[in-house]
């Protein structure tokens, strides 16, 4: 599987759309529920993952002739530890209260298979700079996955936006409850195979069944 | 040795705040495992062992290592480096574990092994070590906890498999086949599980 005649722009819309991590690969799911009960929250993990993807994959491509195939993976999960450490660190001094809600699933980010899997299967087998627009692309597509998330869920459960009321009168609270998340990533994602499956002959999202 | 605390963190773990429903960890094992009910069964054994003997050494290594003046006085805080020296012990346990299965019970290995290479990159695995350190419990309190944890793990594992064995035979619309589907029922039982939140009043 050789990515080397893809133009960069290929490469972001593929972390985007086509192998977006969380709607189309149906993996690092954990904090997709987690987190995305309010716009605030969902943003800070996806900018966390885009900061550790990219550096991930970037470092991994640069070392990877140095790597012995047998000790790999210990390798990159040093790596991936390591900047999820420094993310780690740093939002829990400049974004306190984000962090005092998020910490732990900031933290969690270092067992992230989507994150682990691209170093893997890209990064250790392409150029610096393809690495990094891979890496950019995933992180985005997660981000953007995160935003939609959160966009429904605060709007249905709070009425809210950012914290700014959109919509008075009472709200779906379950939208903001554990349950909703579940319902929320559910419906999203039936409806995104929906829209795959209507307009791109698509047969629905791969991944864990 | 306060059994009333260490029952009650046990309960905590396993349903007030279970780990898969009411905190959002483990998904991934737990969609890809739970499809059928021999292999949901399989797949909690392993977890609950492995979860316990990780809390003990997670435990062990932070409290008398890690701290400040753990290992002699003056000795550096090391806290800060929880998150790499937590997936150590896990991988190392796992590997560990997975060699002496395969030495000294190969039919056993032949049934549980194969879920112990997807744990090492479960979320929870590395969870139940940063909440026992960040809640400061002592050595039986983490041990409870990840005892509770897998137990609540088994739970949302076998109710998942029991339903979905059952799916399979059901009409379902084309977009939500698979996944999707399978979100909207763990929302449905996290629902149901939200109404353990009142079970221990602090």
């Amino acid at each position: 599987m050789s990515h080397i005649h893809r133009t960069n722009l290929e490469l972001i819309k593929n972390g985007i759309f086509g192998e977006n991590t969380i709607f189309r690969m149906a993996i690092s799911l954990c904090p997709s529920i987690a987190v995305t009960n309010s716009l605030k929250n969902g943003i800070a993990l996806g900018v966390a993952v885009v900061f550790v993807q990219t550096m991930v994959n970037v470092t991994v491509s640069a070392i990877r002739n140095f790597i012995h195939p047998k000790i790999r993976i210990p390798i990159y999960m040093l790596i991936i530890a390591g900047y999820v450490t420094i993310i780690d660190m740093l939002m829990s001094t400049y974004f306190r209260a984000i962090y005092a809600q998020i910490g732990l699933y900031i933290q969690i980010i270092v067992a992230f298979a989507s994150i682990f899997a691209r170093a893997e299967v890209f990064a250790s087998k392409n150029k610096l700079v393809p690495s990094f627009m891979d890496g950019f692309g995933m992180g985005v597509g997660f981000l953007l996955a995160m935003v939609v998330i959160s966009f429904f869920r605060e709007f249905l459960g709070k009425g809210e936006l950012f914290g700014f009321t959109i919509v008075a009168g009472k709200p779906l609270l379950i939208m903001i409850l554990p349950a909703g998340g579940f319902l929320a990533v559910g419906l999203l994602m039936g409806f995104f195979n929906w829209v795959d499956i209507k307009f791109f002959g698509g047969k629905g999202a791969s991944g864990v069944r | 040795m306060d059994f009333g605390k260490l029952f009650e963190l046990v309960v905590a773990a396993s349903l007030i705040n279970n780990f898969v429903f009411t905190r959002f960890l483990g998904l991934c094992i737990f969609f890809g495992v739970s499809k059928k009910m021999e292999t949901a069964v399989g797949m909690s054994i392993t977890f609950t062992a492995v979860m316990v003997v990780s809390a003990a050494l997670s435990w062990l290594v932070f409290t008398q290592v890690m701290l400040e003046n753990a290992l002699y006085q003056g000795s550096p805080d090391l806290t800060f480096l929880k998150i790499i020296i937590f997936i150590g012990i896990v991988a190392a346990f796992v590997q560990s574990a997975d060699t002496i299965m395969k030495k000294i019970s190969p039919t056993l290995y032949y049934k549980l092994g194969v879920y112990l290479a997807l744990i090492t990159t479960n979320c929870i695995i590395l969870a139940v070590p940063l909440i026992n350190a960040g809640e400061g419990y002592d050595f039986l309190e983490s041990i409870a906890f990840g005892l509770g944890s897998g137990l609540g793990f088994a739970l949302a594992l076998v109710i998942m498999a029991s339903i979905r064995e059952k799916l399979e035979l059901a009409d379902v619309p084309a977009p939500f086949k698979g996944l999707p589907i399978s979100f909207i029922i763990a929302g449905l039982i996290a629902l149901a599980f939200t109404g353990f939140s009142g079970l221990i009043t602090l």
